[in-house]
């Protein structure tokens, strides 16, 4: 089981970001627990600077831009090997 | 007989087909732009047989060039701003700050403000990333007050209209407003104003952060990419805020506006900047109507203090800062920005003439 975290305090750039990663699960048809992390204590955790971030099994992928589909099913089959 | 299928190749577009669909696009702008009077006065002139001595000739034919002007210009300037904004990063900006004195800190910061790629909903992390890391508070505003006077709409929409003196005249303005308000910030101890949890955050060990090394290819799509988002978001108001503009430069009288907007009203200046706040993010809408204020006789300290009030006085910002740090320093920062773009007013008013 993949954890797929979204960093934001809920912008429209990180619904949108959302959407993306949720797409990507459904097109490789894994496992996968998708969490938006809005407490920005626990957003500095993963050292990020600008939202929306992607965090993938605790590993920071994307900060600041909204990654594409293609991308993020690149680190999600990473994060499956 | 042996049939060979075909190994299934995803669909990608072609490396060289962006490049090459952006010359093009880039071609076609130059074209277009050399020809924009001509085809507003053929549109208004012939097309619509409106005669160019009177109001409404001189109106319609004002909104039918500036409107294509506009589109194309924030068009363009958001492309090359998206593209230059490409090669820095929030991270790069953070450390080119870590150690940084007071001033040469500021100068940097406000410059820096200008071009890393940030938005608005991005100011807490930032906020707490630039101070966990030891930059000093003013040095952060610096950066905070920079990045939205100095935003690629504005600027466009003020060359555009106003010609480059102006457009340049409100960079230098703003980039000064943002380095001597940080440093004002920054000399009245304001630690006791952020925020405890702020203090107590762990930052992560992940040190350097993500690294994004986009193609030129990557560069090339994001920037379409925000010409799209932002044309998209901001042109109605470009087209409404044009078409008032025309409307008042067709048939609101010259030197109208000289007693009330003019030199000699030194209270239009403090009124022009309680005015702005409420219009944040309408810059596309307000330079418009602005340009034709100008035009008959509002004075140009007033104007841009006007401008610059839009732009930086943004109560979204603020309302997202107030999770970091004290409404009392919340009301510093408005009372210092404000009275440097009231100070700006007045000095434009005085010296230019």
């Amino acid at each position: 089981m993949i954890t797929v975290k979204v960093l934001g305090s809920g912008c429209a750039n990180c619904n949108k970001l959302e959407q993306t990663a949720r797409q990507a699960i459904a097109q490789l048809g894994i496992p996968a627990n998708v969490e938006k992390v809005t407490d920005y204590a626990k957003i500095m955790r993963y050292n990020v600077l600008l939202t929306p971030a992607l965090v993938v099994n605790e590993k920071l992928v994307a900060a600041g831009r909204i990654p594409s589909t293609g991308e993020i099913t690149t680190w999600l089959t990473n994060a499956m090997a | 007989m042996t049939t060979q299928t075909q190994p299934t190749i995803p669909a990608e577009r072609p490396s060289w087909q962006l490049p090459t669909v952006t010359i093009l696009t880039a071609v076609i702008w130059l074209l277009v732009w050399g020809q924009l009077q001509n085809l507003a006065d053929w549109l208004s002139y012939s097309l619509l047989g409106l005669s160019a001595d009177t109001r409404l000739g001189e109106s319609v034919n004002f909104f039918l060039y500036d409107v294509p002007k506009i589109i194309l210009l924030l068009g363009g300037m958001i492309f090359l701003v998206t593209l230059l904004r490409s090669f820095f990063s929030a991270e790069q900006t953070r450390a080119a700050l870590g150690g940084k004195r007071e001033g040469v800190g500021n100068i940097l910061a406000a410059g820096l403000g200008v071009l890393t790629p940030f938005c608005s909903c991005s100011a807490v992390p930032l906020f707490i990333g630039f101070v966990e890391s030891g930059i000093p508070l003013g040095v952060t505003f610096s950066f905070l007050i920079a990045t939205p006077v100095v935003n690629e709409i504005a600027l466009a929409m003020l060359f555009g209209l106003f010609g480059w003196k102006i457009a340049g005249l409100y960079l230098v303005t703003g980039l000064i407003i943002a380095v001597v308000g940080g440093m004002a910030i920054g000399r009245l101890n304001p630690e006791k104003y952020v925020e405890e949890f702020v203090w107590q955050i762990q930052m992560g060990d992940n040190v350097a952060g993500v690294t994004y090394k986009p193609s030129w290819n990557d560069r090339i799509g994001d920037a379409w990419g925000s010409v799209k988002e932002i044309v998209g978001k901001v042109w109605l108001y470009v087209v409404i805020g044009i078409a008032i503009g025309a409307g008042i430069h067709g048939y609101v009288p010259e030197d109208f506006l000289a007693n009330i907007m003019g030199r000699s009203a030194w209270w239009s200046v403090p009124a022009a900047v309680i005015l702005g706040v409420p219009l944040y993010s309408n810059a596309a809408g307000v330079i418009p109507i602005v340009y034709a204020l100008m035009e008959k006789g509002a004075a140009l300290g007033t104007v841009l203090a006007f401008m610059m009030s839009v732009v930086a006085l943004s109560l979204p910002e603020m309302l997202i800062l107030k999770r970091v740090i004290k409404a009392k320093l919340i009301g510093i920062f408005i009372a210092i920005v404000a009275f440097a773009i009231i100070l700006t007013g007045y000095l434009f008013n005085f010296v230019i003439r």
